[in-house]
């Protein structure tokens, strides 16, 4: 399960990598999605990958029994997820209105502030 | 519970709160945004006199005692970096009074300036690095809306290079929280420190592979070489009181972390990650001063020169011994200040002419001599010139660098010394010592509705030149201040007693 989790995690860094090398700021903006999932399955795959054991504490004891999913992790990707999602969306909106002021969706066309 | 350590975190929330409540009176967000940082300015004092005074200071959120909790935490570093905020938010705070136009602070800048402050302050004082994360993704969205603030086409370009560098550099960071949880199964700094020390021998060159994630990841923030292209495409096109702050303390928070992560957490392979530092330190200076000598618009230059100053401050982690600690930890103190500074004077000279570009510009030092003399003061400290602050910082780094026998990093640093006085020569013959050229516009446009109170300009300016040349001739004490904290740096093993309470 951890290698196809590696590989899938991998694809998603490759695309996203691909996509964020486009000229189109569309394509930018998905790239960076694809960015922020991958680090997110990252977290998940490196925290350890168990199958139906939750990390519940039995009645009457203070620790549970066996080995348990971390948590963790799963707390972590869900505020990775909120913090992308409230970030990408303002990326969205910047590009909007980039694309409204600049009339091109093309990277090449924005170097004026680079010279 | 410690609260002085979550002061400066809570002021700066509660401000931004407060504002948004007076969201229609401008008025009420206006001095609201000089108390909420004069607040924190306090605040900070008050946090580093207990820092100076009775060692590290630990907060535990919640009661959760770490490793298991989020812990605050306020070493000397800490303390002195949220003082900086501080001292540049208060003036930020003033200089906006005039210098943001009406139309703008309609958008909410007075509770994103509160936001970023916010979020930086989390940064220097938070002890886990997901909470580390967290702080970051505050203070970068408050940056991408204030770096728009105005919308013309400038920043539009410059903001998109702006936020996808930094969001590609955020899921680095992540990606390589990630892995270092996956080995250590912790994020308490202080924790992974110590787990790091136990791991296994080929467990080792994965702990390369994350410091290095983390190098690039940090690298891209504090805009070190080759991670820096986002920064001169984008710092000029803001506000210019966003410019300042911007200039001041964003990529320093970058700088921050690698001293912290290098001195604590990956302090035990110095061989690797202190050589790439090394050159990453010599080449960011070198491309920064060059970068900036072929400019001819004032705030370009300047951004140019946040990047080879950074290179200083990154040589003096590099080097790592206890004098270089000392250099880079003054040069960050001298260089916020100095450099926020320069971009303030940058915005005065723009509300007197209505232009940044270089050859547009002339005569100023007829017109406004002290105008003149408050640009030289942080502009000769930038080039290092004594008695001024930027003299001392460069000399620390320097004798560093001749101790540590590291002759070609010290040839480096005093060229760009040179090259920095270049420049800073350039824009003061070009801006102030040359006639004004024939045709010219009187005021800028965009500012004349502020009406002619120039005193709310100069005030900031001149309380930070001022505060430049007291590090100058107060170099001792200052000097003991960051003493203090290099040797709180070296010896990781106080602030891992300090904040999970057992002795690594």
């Amino acid at each position: 399960m951890e290698a196809l989790m590696a590989i899938v995690v991998g694809v998603l860094y490759a695309s996203a990598l691909y996509m964020m090398l486009r000229r189109s700021i569309v394509k930018l903006v998905i790239g960076l999605i694809l960015l922020s999932n991958a680090a997110n399955l990252l977290i998940f795959t490196a925290g350890g990958l168990r199958s139906g054991v939750p990390p519940l504490v039995p009645d009457g004891l203070s620790q549970p029994l066996g080995l348990i999913a971390d948590p963790l992790t799963q707390a972590l990707i869900l505020t990775a997820i909120v913090i992308s999602f409230g970030v990408l969306a303002f990326a969205v909106v910047l590009i909007h209105r980039a694309y409204e002021v600049v009339k091109q969706d093309d990277m090449d066309m924005m170097k004026d502030t680079d010279r | 519970m410690n609260l002085s350590v979550a002061l400066p975190i809570l002021i700066p929330l509660l401000a931004g709160a407060v504002s948004l409540v007076f969201w229609r009176s401008h008025f009420a967000q206006r001095w609201i945004g000089v108390f909420g940082t004069g607040a924190l300015l306090w605040a900070a004092i008050v946090l580093l006199l207990q820092t100076w005074e009775e060692g590290i200071q630990v907060m535990h959120m919640g009661s959760w005692v770490g490793p298991f909790g989020i812990v605050l935490v306020s070493d000397l570093l800490g303390a002195i970096m949220v003082l900086l905020t501080g001292i540049t938010g208060f003036a930020t705070a003033l200089y906006s009074l005039v210098a943001i136009p009406r139309e703008h602070e309609k958008f909410g800048y007075y509770p994103l300036l509160h936001l970023l402050l916010a979020g930086v302050s989390g940064a220097f004082l938070t002890g886990d690095i997901f909470n580390l994360y967290v702080w970051f993704e505050v203070m970068l969205v408050a940056s991408f809306a204030l770096i728009i603030l105005g919308g013309e086409r400038a920043q539009m370009e410059g903001a998109i290079k702006y936020v996808t560098l930094n969001l590609f550099s955020s899921a680095l960071f992540l990606s390589a929280i990630g892995l270092l949880y996956g080995i250590t199964g912790t994020l308490n700094m202080a924790d992974v420190a110590v787990k790091l020390g136990e791991v296994s021998g080929e467990e080792q060159g994965l702990v390369s592979v994350i410091s290095i994630l983390f190098l690039v990841a940090f690298g891209i923030k504090a805009a070190a070489f080759p991670l820096f292209f986002w920064l001169p495409a984008s710092y000029h096109t803001p506000q210019v009181a966003v410019s300042a702050i911007f200039a001041g303390l964003l990529t320093k928070v970058g700088v921050y972390v690698l001293f912290r992560f290098y001195t604590l957490i990956f302090a035990h392979d110095t061989e690797l990650t202190h050589t790439i530092l090394l050159w990453m330190g010599m080449l960011t200076m070198l491309t920064g001063v060059l970068g900036a000598a072929a400019q001819f618009e004032f705030r370009r230059i300047l951004s140019f020169h946040i990047i080879s100053q950074i290179g200083y401050m990154i040589l003096g982690l590099a080097i790592f011994t206890p004098l270089a600690i000392v250099g880079g930890v003054f040069y960050i103190m001298h260089h916020i200040i100095v450099k926020a500074n320069l971009f303030l004077v940058s915005g005065l000279v723009y509300r007197l002419r209505g232009t940044y570009e270089l050859k547009d510009l002339g005569g100023l030092y007829r017109s406004h001599p002290w105008l003149g003399l408050l640009f030289l003061i942080p502009a000769l400290s930038l080039a290092g010139l004594p008695p001024l602050s930027g003299f001392f910082a460069k000399f620390v780094i320097i004798r560093a660098g001749i101790e540590a026998e590291q002759w070609l990093a010290v040839a480096v640093s005093l060229l760009v010394g040179l090259l920095t006085l270049y420049s800073m020569i350039k824009i003061w013959n070009e801006v102030f010592w040359k006639a004004a050229p024939a045709e010219r516009t009187e005021e800028a446009p965009a500012y004349t509705h502020q009406g002619n109170s120039l005193l709310m300009y100069y005030l900031p300016i001149a309380a930070l030149a001022l505060m430049t040349v007291l590090i100058g001739v107060f170099a001792q004490p200052i000097y003991l201040l960051a003493e203090g904290s290099a040797a709180q740096l070296l010896a990781p093993a106080g602030y891992i007693e300090a904040v999970l309470g057992v002795q690594p």
